[in-house]
């Protein structure tokens, strides 16, 4: 029998340059749901899609992706694992020397030896999917900045993977194209059947499609469970400060200083 | 004020060595990688990229430092009633020395800056990660093609550039000086040797041909991934590049032609 | 940075010329410039000669018979029996051979020149032997020494003042 939990992560620690990131995090990402893992800026959510990716090694704990370990994958094992994940980066990530359409055609010809006509085909499918088989001949930079996410999201479900990753996938798109994303992303969680992991810190766009939600902060998870259990657990003050977005609150406004009076007084010395 | 001196010296002198090893491993990384199935293909579009658009700068240089060369070589060797000998000292400085050495330099300015750039930018951008993601090794696909294609393109760069140079020295010496064209390459013809000159210019220029590449797809690789980081490391590339080329021509002309 | 489509046909066309015109280089490095000749060297023998000093001799230095070249310096070695400098020589077959009374000279073209060995063929009779491979020059002159030149001038000049 399958385990539900399609990726799990069992006291994860990870730390760069003497600063710890994650500090024993666990997390459970269910098969075909939608997961989203918020954080204000700066928290490392990037760094955990790359450590589920195996491309960076976690000091310690376990990371299982269909009960295959990844943190003790070999190269040749990991990259065999990656075909089964796909990633939307937060640029795009597009290859700015290819066009749109040998851009999503990249891990097909990469992995595959197709012929031309059925690699056509399944570019064409997956180009429709996101609505751009239109612009498939133009380069990257004659993209909008959506149009590129939404290539970029074509070409991370090109190899058909059970898993995709998404890094800030809102970030700076105009209220229409965001919509668009959002559809798309949850169309195709429900018609691929894919696991999909949302990072972000867009809270009401997010929230309004995932499932589960992990909040992070410091370091730790503060929050998690699904969408109405993480809003209503009104006694964390942390929680809720991010989720309204107060200016002020356990994470001030003013960064760390000595009081104004005493810097003040200094200066007029 | 002597001892930060001396702690800077020391933390320089780490960090050189740091980075030293860190570009061991990552060549050792790119040569232990399983060809890529299309390596051919690849080859050949970076050989156009490195080779055929660095082109025009290699020949015009060649053909003008020919022309100096021989204008020089004239005024001096006027004097000591020698000037016959001009199309054996073109030739010679030009396949020992100039050939390789200048064409080195313009190919790190020109093709090494732009690898650098070029990989840098895919670091920036996320493409080499994303590159991975999709479960095909960037060192496979995007920089042991490269590392080939430049090894290649360099020596056959200064192959013609030697050439343009040898013919700009002719046309300064023959038509503008008046030295006997028969002279002139008859001269050329008893001093220069396939093996210790030309052969030894090839041997010099695919030495260089490997640092040049191998420190541009370093620090390419190794890019601080913003606008100002990538502008950094292509003058990294040229600045080591250079200077470690020179340093190299010291070391092989010592054991070539002897102390 | 410009984004400009080259196709790959032309990517091969660029291609394909550049590795043939470096091709055309290194022929013409060879054989026009470094002059290597197919037929030339053809056979060669062996020769030795031992001189009381080379002066600036080189190893690729050419033998000369009346301006034409008929060998090369191959190697040059010190004799330990007796202190002397002895030089092998490889000599065209096609040039034909020398009898045992034929000398050697070393001169040097130019002022300034490279130095060159000048051979000058001996009569031939019934006592003399032609040289062949392995043989060794008995008769040769050493090699002019610009100082020694003009110190024997100054000399003489002062025993004249």
């Amino acid at each position: 029998m399958r385990n539900n939990n399609h990726l799990q992560i069992k006291k994860m620690t990870f730390s760069r340059s003497g600063h710890i990131l994650f500090d024993q995090l666990d997390f459970e990402f269910k098969r075909g749901k939608i997961t989203a893992i918020l954080g204000p800026s700066g928290i490392g959510k990037t760094t955990l899609l790359k450590l589920i990716g195996g491309q960076l090694q976690a000091n310690s704990g376990e990371i299982i992706f269909n009960d295959i370990p990844i943190h003790d994958c070999d190269q040749k094992m990991l990259f065999n694992v990656r075909k089964k994940m796909g990633m939307l980066f937060q640029s795009g990530a597009l290859f700015n020397e290819l066009n749109v359409f040998e851009n999503v055609a990249f891990p097909l010809r990469e992995h595959y030896q197709l012929e031309e006509s059925l690699l056509t085909t399944l570019v064409l499918m997956k180009l429709e999917a996101v609505g751009l088989r239109g612009v498939q001949h133009l380069l990257p930079i004659e993209l909008s900045g959506g149009m590129a996410r939404r290539v970029a999201l074509a070409r991370a479900i090109a190899l058909d993977p059970e898993l995709i990753m998404y890094d800030e996938p809102f970030t700076g798109q105009d209220p229409i194209s965001m919509n668009v994303l959002l559809k798309l992303v949850q169309q195709l969680n429900k018609t691929l059947g894919l696991t999909s992991i949302i990072v972000s810190h867009d809270v009401d766009e997010v929230l309004s499609i995932a499932d589960n939600v992990y909040v992070l902060a410091e370091g730790k998870i503060i929050a998690q469970g699904s969408v109405e259990e993480v809003f209503n657990a009104t006694d964390n003050a942390l929680l809720q400060q991010f989720l309204c977005g107060h200016n002020d609150g356990p994470v001030p406004f003013h960064a760390k200083a000595e009081p104004f009076v005493q810097e003040l007084a200094k200066v007029n010395l | 004020m002597i001892s930060s001196f001396v702690s800077a010296v020391g933390r320089t002198i780490l960090a050189v060595i740091q980075v030293t090893g860190r570009a061991c491993l990552l060549l050792k990384r790119i040569l232990c990688v399983k060809p890529h199935k299309k390596l051919f293909s690849l080859f050949i579009v970076q050989i156009f990229q490195l080779g055929v658009l660095s082109l025009p700068i290699i020949l015009t240089a060649g053909f003008f430092i020919g022309m100096v060369l021989s204008l020089q070589g004239y005024y001096v060797l006027v004097a000591y009633a020698a000037e016959e000998n001009l199309g054996s000292m073109v030739a010679l400085s030009l396949l020992r020395e100039l050939g390789p050495v200048v064409s080195a330099l313009l190919f790190a300015g020109r093709a090494g800056s732009a690898l650098t750039a070029e990989i840098g930018l895919m670091q920036s951008t996320e493409q080499l990660a994303s590159m991975e993601m999709m479960g095909v090794s960037p060192l496979k696909r995007v920089l042991a093609p490269r590392l080939l294609a430049g090894i290649v393109t360099l020596p056959m760069l200064t192959l013609l550039f030697n050439i343009f140079a040898i013919w700009g020295g002719y046309i300064v010496g023959v038509y503008w000086m008046g030295i006997d064209s028969g002279s002139f390459w008859s001269v050329m013809q008893g001093s220069v040797d396939v093996f210790a000159d030309v052969g030894n210019s090839i041997i010099k220029s695919v030495v260089f041909a490997f640092i040049i590449t191998w420190v541009a797809l370093y620090n390419g690789y190794y890019v601080i991934p913003n606008a100002q980081g990538i502008s950094r490391s292509t003058t990294t590339t040229v600045v080591v590049s250079s200077l470690l080329i020179l340093a190299m021509d010291f070391i092989l002309t010592v054991f070539m032609f002897g102390m | 940075m410009s984004i400009k489509k080259v196709s790959e046909k032309r990517i091969e066309f660029w291609v394909g010329c550049f590795a043939i015109s470096s091709v055309i280089a290194l022929v013409l490095l060879a054989f026009s410039i470094a002059g290597v000749s197919l037929q030339g060297k053809g056979k060669s023998y062996t020769l030795y000669a031992n001189f009381t000093n080379i002066g600036g001799l080189k190893e690729r230095a050419p033998v000369k018979l009346g301006g034409v070249v008929v060998g090369r310096v191959e190697n040059i070695s010190l004799d330990v029996d007796n202190y002397m400098p002895r030089v092998r020589l490889s000599m065209y077959a096609n040039k034909g051979y020398y009898s045992d009374t034929s000398s050697l000279s070393i001169y040097t073209s130019g002022l300034l020149g490279e130095q060159y060995i000048g051979i000058i063929p001996g009569f031939i009779d019934e006592e003399s032997e032609m040289l062949s491979d392995g043989d060794t020059i008995e008769d040769t002159k050493p090699a002019l020494i610009l100082e020694d030149l003009i110190g024997q001038f100054i000399y003489s000049l002062q025993k004249e003042g």
